[in-house]
C-alpha cells in the first residue's frame, strides 16, 4: 500500500455533530428532542490511509461519513480537507471541492437511477463539472469501466442488466470519475455475495495504490475491516469508543465494547470457534434520542462501576496510537470481562 | 433424546430414524423469460435432533428447497417438478393441502430471514402468537395465552406479559426474531428451519440468537436446518454442512471436515476469499473470479466450472454427481481427489 512520505494530513474531522429533530405537531411542529446520530466526533486520516468505522446499526457510521461530506449539514464541529475548513467555503467552492470528496454507496440495487445508462450515470458529474471536453467522455468512461475491471462495451448498458457486484463496480466508477483524493465507502460490500465481496475488496484496494486514494471506509463487517484498514474507529451510539490501528485493535482491544464486539464476530473455524470464550453482550443498543446518563455504554456493559453512571468518559491517549474512551481504563490496566 | 448419553447406544446413526428424507427434489419457476432451474434434484436426510446448516450464496435454491419441503412456494410460477419429501414416513408431496396444514407450523416450523416483514404489524404479538396454538393444539385463548408467556420468558423476552398486548413496532430486530421463534416453537415442532434468522441483524444480537437456538435444540431435542450464507456462523453452530450452488448440493460433510479439508472447489474458493478475524491476512483476497450461472439457462456440465481452476475438460461435458470422497463427506466434482 501506498503511504505518502510525508504522513500528510488530509481529514482532520474535530467534534463533529449532527442531531437529527424530533418535532410533534402537524401544522406547528415543535422540537421536542433530538436524535443525537454523530455526537462530537473527531478523527484524523492521513493521505493514503484508510480508516476503518465500524459499530452496529444505528450508531452513526453512515450519518459520520455524510456529515464529513457535508451532505448532511453538520449541526456543530468542524471538517478540515488539507487544512481547509468546510465550513469556510462558499457554496461554489463546496461545489468544486466535492470533485475531490466522493461517496460509494452501500445498496448497489438503489443507488442507480435505472433509467440512465451506465455511460450518463458514469459521467453525469463530468459533464457538470466539466472536467473532460464532450469529445473525450466515452473514452474516459470506457478507461473508467475497465479500471473497475468492466467491459468498456457495456458503456451502453441499464444497470438491470448487471449483477450486484457489477453495480458496485459502476458505483466506483462513477466515484473515481471526478479523480477524487478522498472517498467514503459507505458499506460497499454489505449488499454483495461473499464470493464477489472479495472481488470487490481486492479492486478498492488495487486502485487505492495506484490512485494514491484515501479512504473512510464504513462497515459492519469486522473481519474485512481488518483487511482493510490501516487504522479502524469504533462507534457506539453516536460516539467514537475507541480508535487505533487495526493491528492493535485486533491484537489489544480496550473498550469492553469492542472486545465484546469482536468476540461476537464468528470466526470460520469450527474447531477454533468450540474453545473460542465469549462475552455475549445482553440487551439492546439504547436509542439514540434518549442516550444513558453517563458512559453511553453503561447499560450493556459487563463490568460497568459507579463512575460510568455519572460521567461521561472522554476519548483519551492510552498508548502510543490508541485512543479510549473508558473510565477503566488507564495506560496500566484494561478490563477484564467478568465471563 | 437423552437415551442418546446412555453407554449401550454405539452409533447414533444406526439407532435413530431419518426424520426427513428428501429425494430427487427438483424445483422450477415457470416465468416469462424462460424456466428457471432453481433446485436441480437434491437429496438429503436429516435425522431427530440433530442441527444442519445449509450454505449458499443468494439465489443458490437454499430457501427454495426448504420452502418447497413445506410447499410454501407459490404455485404457478413455482413448480415442484419431482420427488419425494418423506417427514416422519408420510410424503409430504402426495399430501392434501388440508393435511399439509396439519405438518406446517406443527411439526415442521420456519423462521423467516426478515423479522422487520415477517410479523404482520396491525396484529399484537400476543395475538400472532396464540393463533397457531389455538390453531394446532386446540388450546383455548387463555391456555394459549398462558403457554406464550412461558414461550416468550424461554427465548429470553423480558416482562413477556407486557408483550402480549404490544405491536410488532414496539420491538427492536433482536426481539422480533426472538418472537418468530417463540412463534416456531409454539407447538413443538421436531423440524426448525431457520431461514437466515441472523442476517439482518447486528453482529452482538447474531450471537444472542444463534446462542438461544443452540440451547433450546439441546434442550428441546428439534432437529433445526440452518440456511446461512455465513460461514463463521455456521462453524459456530452446527453439526453437518450442506453446500450449495447453483440449485445443486455440491458438498456435504461435518463441519470440521468441510472447513479443514474442503473438498470442492467452490467451497474451497468461498473459505479462502473469507478474510479472518483472527488472522493478518495478506495484501490481496482470493477470489472466485466471474458469477454464478444464471439459472434459465444452466451450462450442460458442471455449473461450477466456468469459474473453477481446477476444470477439465469432462466438467464442460458432464455434471458430476454427489460422490463420498472418504466416510461422511461427499463432493461433486470430477476432480475431487486433486483437491
Amino acid at each position: 500500500m501506498i503511504r505518502s512520505d510525508t504522513n500528510e494530513l488530509l481529514i482532520e474531522v474535530r467534534n463533529l455533530r449532527k442531531y437529527f429533530p424530533i418535532t410533534k405537531g402537524l401544522i406547528v411542529q415543535r422540537r421536542v428532542g433530538d436524535v443525537k446520530a454523530v455526537d462530537s466526533v473527531s478523527f484524523k486520516i492521513k493521505r493514503g490511509e484508510t480508516l476503518g468505522l465500524v459499530g452496529e446499526s444505528g450508531c452513526g457510521k453512515t450519518t459520520t461519513g455524510r456529515t464529513l461530506l457535508h451532505l448532511y449539514q453538520p449541526t456543530g464541529g468542524e471538517v478540515f480537507y488539507s487544512g481547509v475548513n468546510l465550513e469556510d467555503l462558499s457554496p461554489k467552492e463546496m461545489r468544486q471541492m466535492r470533485t475531490k470528496l466522493q461517496i460509494i454507496f452501500q445498496d448497489p440495487y438503489s443507488s442507480l437511477n435505472p433509467r440512465m445508462t451506465v455511460e450518463n450515470i458514469i459521467s453525469e458529474a463530468m459533464v457538470y463539472h466539466g472536467i473532460v471536453p464532450r469529445n473525450q467522455r466515452r473514452a474516459r468512461v470506457e478507461e473508467l469501466l475497465s479500471m473497475t475491471g468492466l467491459n468498456p462495451g457495456y458503456a451502453r448498458r441499464y444497470p438491470h442488466e448487471f449483477s450486484g457486484g457489477q453495480r458496485q463496480r459502476i458505483g466506483i466508477a462513477r466515484a473515481l470519475a471526478m479523480e477524487p483524493e478522498f472517498i467514503v465507502c459507505d458499506e460497499p460490500i454489505s449488499a454483495l455475495d461473499v464470493s464477489i465481496q472479495a472481488q470487490v475488496v481486492n479492486l478498492l484496494k488495487q486502485l487505492q495504490n495506484s490512485l494514491g486514494l484515501t479512504y473512510l471506509f464504513i462497515a459492519h463487517d469486522l473481519s474485512m475491516v481488518r483487511h482493510i484498514s490501516d487504522r479502524v474507529a469504533v462507534m457506539y451510539l453516536g460516539k467514537i469508543v475507541e480508535i487505533t490501528s487495526s493491528r492493535s485493535l485486533y491484537r489489544n482491544p480496550k473498550h469492553p465494547y469492542t472486545q465484546s464486539l469482536l468476540s461476537a464476530v464468528p470466526i470460520p473455524d469450527p474447531s477454533l470457534e468450540a474453545r473460542r470464550d465469549r462475552t455475549i453482550l445482553e440487551g439492546t443498543v439504547p436509542s439514540p434520542s434518549n442516550p444513558p446518563k453517563g458512559c453511553n455504554f453503561n447499560t450493556r456493559c459487563p463490568v460497568a462501576v459507579d463512575v460510568c453512571f455519572q460521567e461521561e468518559p472522554p476519548l483519551e491517549l492510552c498508548e502510543e496510537d490508541h485512543e479510549v474512551a473508558c473510565h477503566l481504563v488507564t495506560t496500566k490496566n484494561t478490563p477484564t470481562s467478568s465471563e | 433424546m437423552h437415551l442418546i448419553h446412555s453407554n449401550y447406544l454405539i452409533d447414533k446413526r444406526d439407532l435413530l430414524m431419518a426424520l426427513l428424507e428428501v429425494t430427487d427434489l427438483t424445483t422450477t419457476f415457470h416465468l416469462k423469460a424462460g424456466v428457471v432451474q432453481a433446485v436441480n434434484g437434491i437429496d438429503f436426510l436429516i435425522e431427530e435432533g440433530e442441527l444442519v446448516g445449509l450454505v449458499g450464496e443468494s439465489g443458490c435454491g437454499k430457501s427454495v428447497s426448504m420452502r418447497s419441503i413445506l410447499r410454501i412456494i407459490p404455485q404457478p410460477p413455482g413448480k415442484i417438478e419431482s420427488g419425494k419429501i418423506l417427514f416422519k414416513g408420510k410424503d409430504l408431496l402426495s399430501l392434501k393441502e388440508d393435511q399439509m396444514r396439519n405438518i406446517r407450523g406443527k411439526e415442521i416450523a420456519m423462521i423467516f430471514q426478515d423479522p422487520m416483514t415477517s410479523l404482520n404489524p396491525v396484529l399484537t404479538i400476543g395475538r400472532q402468537l396464540t393463533e397457531t396454538m389455538e390453531e394446532h393444539l386446540q388450546l383455548s385463548n387463555e391456555m394459549a395465552k398462558k403457554r406464550v408467556i412461558e414461550l416468550l420468558d424461554l427465548v429470553g423476552i423480558p416482562d413477556p406479559k407486557a408483550c402480549l398486548d404490544r405491536y410488532p413496532y414496539e420491538f427492536s430486530g433482536g426481539m422480533r426474531q426472538r418472537a418468530m421463534i417463540a412463534m416456531a416453537l409454539s407447538c413443538s415442532p421436531s423440524l426448525l428451519i431457520a431461514d437466515e434468522p441472523t442476517t439482518a441483524l447486528d453482529v452482538t444480537i447474531q450471537a444472542q440468537v444463534t446462542e438461544l437456538v443452540k440451547s433450546l435444540q439441546k434442550d428441546l431435542g428439534m432437529a433445526v436446518i440452518w440456511i446461512t450464507h455465513d460461514l463463521g456462523v455456521v462453524a459456530r453452530l452446527v453439526e453437518r454442512v450442506k453446500v450449495m450452488y447453483a440449485g445443486y448440493i455440491v458438498e456435504k460433510a461435518p463441519v470440521e471436515k468441510l472447513y479443514s479439508h474442503p473438498k470442492h472447489p467452490y467451497t474451497r474458493g468461498l473459505l479462502a476469499s473469507l478474510p479472518r478475524l483472527d488472522e493478518e491476512t495478506s495484501a490481496e483476497l482470493e477470489t472466485i473470479p466471474g458469477q454464478p450461472p444464471n439459472q434459465l439457462d444452466l451450462p450442460k456440465g458442471c455449473p461450477f466450472a466456468e469459474r473453477c481452476s481446477y476444470q477439465v475438460e469432462k466438467c464442460l461435458e458432464e455434471n458430476p454427481m454427489l460422490e463420498e470422497v472418504e466416510k461422511d463427506h461427499y463432493s461433486a466434482c470430477w476432480e475431487k481427489d486433486r483437491l
